[in-house]
């Protein structure tokens, strides 16, 4: 037994340094090279961080795309989900309450239009997608607020959706927050 | 096929194109032929040298055990004392307070037995140091014990007779440098050049478009999620596991993180027949453990992308299936395929909110974690396994009027014995955990807890009681994932799914190292005409029936309280 013991102190020591610094350490100098630098890949306007890339930010502004509803009011400082189970009641009112606020600010759909990520939550509460459907329900109401053309928006909309992986894998997304960023340059 | 199905299915491939090999290689490599990776040998002396560790000294299957416990005891002491007081140590930049005794008790338990039920959340609850010198750590570690143990057990049934099963530190150390070490420094560069973040810096913040104040969690995750999901842990970094998009940014790591978590689990199963010099039965185990897994997922899969026929009602559309708790990068049939191999190996991360998934998924998932042997965790899976195996043995001897054997020796008493009681103890554990669950939420609603048990639930209902057969479902079978709307960090929870979780790791490790020991130490009996075959597809369908009836029978009650209730009750 004491012997056990000395060789599994001994041999802890050894792999933390093994696994808790070098690895760590040698994977985190690669993450240099990386898009982001390891620290997460920013997207900035004029020089100046408006975001994250692949996390999804709050956007309730008419004159913006509108991303999916999150659990934690997209507070980058933790991430949930709603947790709520498919049968819950109060659940469901809250969804029969985020499709009548759609269809208040976009009275021109029918219920069917809507997709269903736009009245549900994300698991993680950051999810920066929504999908090329969810996204054209709402270009008419953003070229309304914005005075610009139906077809200047679809065209923004299109060459911002991104193809599954490799074109095969995967579905196909449009990530909000780049999107937003692309309008308001549209504008100037 | 829409491209959502083709997405699983190239993550289906991958993972038999990777685990196969795998399997053959863990094989030569564990029996100490001539392999590729032969080149770590100056680093594994070192290793053993500094450690004052023997590699090659014999062991019979209780000094491998004590060895085995010795060290995770010790993990236990160093990880429960480091968690109370990471505020007073260092690499702690975003400022994180220590943790309560109780929560510290449970999640150290936790990551040591290779569970990795988190009841605090990432961001918020674990300091850089406590990340990787301790979670990290344990995640490397606790898959090696989990495959050291598989191997001596591997090793009882390759000799004819013998009371050598090996070395449990060689073993150990092996794992660690020619398997999980290398393939996460793999996974760890693709997460990290696919935007999960790798270095050291804290929180940041910055406006938004809009003009709000956002404050990012970060850090050194890459490293953590990649070993997190080779070694069947899931204990992620954030607090949404695999759904964070920093976690699993896109289609590419969800399939890099999905097929990682699944490749040493069919190896491991593989490894057992070529290392014994029987492939053919463990291409018969595989088989079985396939049929399993893919009885589990095609309808989780259907159910999921069947949509919430609740939400339908109000008229909205949904393409792809149930949206709640997913996120749109990977989609409804992602997150079913991820949820059904994630319950069924033991890892327990998640790329979506199980709680929000169907009733029918949900009875799937739990399923897959109540049988817990088709694959299952790092090493651990094959050794649940072996538990049913004897029980299919001894049951078709009872039948055929037999004296039952197993490789060449006799199953008697001793051996059945310790078998039934490891089948009884889930059951047992995971009953009896949830009626006391459940009596103190309906008995003590008002007990003056950090979260009071009238407060636990975050549905009403029969999904609610799902909840609470959930947490202690994963516990038992060192899982991890939750239904996560449970308010699991109070004394109640912590105390008692840390209770569940110990035992139900090392006594279903004890348990089956011991039969193979003894068994390994008896007369070995050449096979004759009379023999009952065990790599037979016959008995492989033996075992598969034994499997489906002692669950079904364990467990149908507690589900169609749940589950099956909720199912029946939602609109058609």
């Amino acid at each position: 037994m004491k012997t056990n013991l000395m060789k599994s102190i001994r041999l802890t020591l050894v792999l933390i340094v093994l696994l808790c610094v070098i690895y760590p350490v040698f994977i985190s100098f690669a993450g240099k090279l990386s898009k982001g630098k390891g620290d997460g890949e920013t997207i900035s306007v004029n020089g100046k961080v408006v975001g994250y890339a692949n996390e999804g930010q709050s956007f309730t502004q008419q004159k913006y795309f509108w991303g999916r509803p999150s659990a934690v009011a997209y507070n980058a400082a933790g991430s949930a989900g709603s947790n709520k189970g498919p049968s819950n009641p109060d659940y469901l009112k809250d969804v029969a309450g985020r499709i009548d606020t759609l269809l208040k600010y976009h009275p021109y759909l029918k219920r069917s239009d809507i997709p269903a990520e736009m009245v549900t939550a994300s698991g993680s509460g950051l999810d920066p997608d929504i999908s090329p459907d969810a996204s054209k329900i709402q270009i008419k109401r953003i070229a309304d607020v914005r005075g610009l053309s139906v077809q200047q928006v679809t065209d923004l909309v299109a060459a911002h959706t991104e193809a599954p992986l490799l074109g095969l894998f995967g579905p196909a997304k449009v990530n909000v927050l780049k999107l937003n960023v692309a309008l308001d340059l549209l504008k100037k | 096929m829409n491209t959502e199905l083709l997405g699983i299915a190239v993550s289906f491939v991958l993972m038999l194109i990777i685990g196969i090999p795998l399997g053959k290689y863990l094989a030569k490599m564990f029996a100490g032929e001539k392999v590729w990776t032969d080149f770590m040998k100056p680093i594994e002396n070192g290793i053993y040298k500094l450690s004052g560790i023997n590699p090659n000294e014999p062991m019979d299957w209780k000094q491998f055990l004590k060895a085995m416990m010795c060290i995770n005891m010790l993990w236990l002491v160093y990880g429960f004392f480091v968690l109370m007081h990471q505020d007073k140590l260092p690499l702690n930049p975003d400022g994180n307070p220590g943790m309560t005794a109780d929560l510290a008790f449970n999640t150290i338990i936790s990551f040591v037995v290779n569970c990795n039920l988190q009841h605090y959340s990432g961001e918020s609850g674990a300091s850089y140091l406590i990340q990787h010198f301790i979670f990290m750590f344990l995640h490397f570690t606790s898959a090696a014990t989990g495959i050291a143990c598989a191997v001596a057990f591997f090793k009882a049934f390759r000799d004819k007779t013998t009371t050598n099963l090996g070395n449990f530190w060689q073993y150990f150390v092996k794992a660690i440098t020619r398997l999980l070490l290398p393939l996460s420094i793999v996974i760890a560069l693709i997460l990290t050049f696919n935007g999960t973040p790798s270095s050291y810096a804290g929180k940041d913040q910055f406006i938004s478009l809009q003009g709000d104040t956002v404050h990012v969690s970060r850090g050194p995750a890459a490293q953590m999620i990649a070993i997190k999901h080779l070694g069947t842990n899931g204990g992620g970094w954030f607090g949404a596991n695999s759904a964070h998009p920093l976690e699993n940014p896109n289609y590419l790591t969800n399939i890099t993180e999905i097929v990682s978590q699944m490749i040493i689990p069919i190896a491991m199963v593989l490894c057992f027949g070529y290392f014994i010099g029987r492939k053919k039965i463990g291409w018969v185990i595989f088989g079985v453990m396939m049929i399993g897994a893919l009885m589990l997922l095609i309808p989780s899969i259907s159910s999921e992308t069947g949509g919430n026929s609740a939400i339908a009602k109000m008229g909205i559309s949904q393409p792809t299936g149930a949206m709640e708790g997913k996120e749109v990068r990977f989609g409804p049939t992602a997150t079913a395929y991820w949820s059904t191999f994630t319950t069924i190996v033991s890892t327990g991360s998640v790329n979506g909110m199980h709680d929000s998934t169907m009733p029918l998924t949900g009875l799937w998932q739990l399923l897959g974690m109540m049988i817990n042997g088709f694959f299952g965790g790092c090493g651990v899976g094959i050794l649940n396994y072996f538990i049913y195996l004897i029980i299919a043995v001894f049951i078709s001897g009872l039948m055929v009027g037999r004296t039952p054997e197993f490789l060449g020796h006799k199953v008697e008493a001793r051996e059945v014995k310790i078998a039934a009681l490891i089948t009884l103890l889930s059951p047992f554990l995971i009953m009896a955990g949830t009626a006391i669950a459940a009596f103190v939420f309906t008995n003590h609603g008002n007990a003056d807890w950090a979260v009071k048990p009238s407060a636990w639930l975050n549905n009403p209902g029969y999904h609610g009681f799902s909840e609470m057969l959930y947490e202690m479902t994963s516990s038992n079978a060192n899982n991890g994932s939750g239904f996560e709307g449970l308010g699991d960090n109070n004394i109640f929870w912590n105390v008692s799914t840390g209770i569940l979780m110990i035992l139900g790791r090392f006594l279903p490790i004890i348990g089956p190292v011991a039969i193979a020991g003894l068994l390994a130490k008896k007369k070995f009996i050449p096979e004759s005409a009379g023999t009952l075959k065990t790599d037979t597809v016959t008995f492989g369908l033996m075992t598969f029936a034994v499997i489906l009836v002692l669950n079904a029978l364990s467990y149908f009650p507690a589900l169609a309280l749940g589950p099956i209730a909720e199912f029946f009750s939602m609109p058609k």
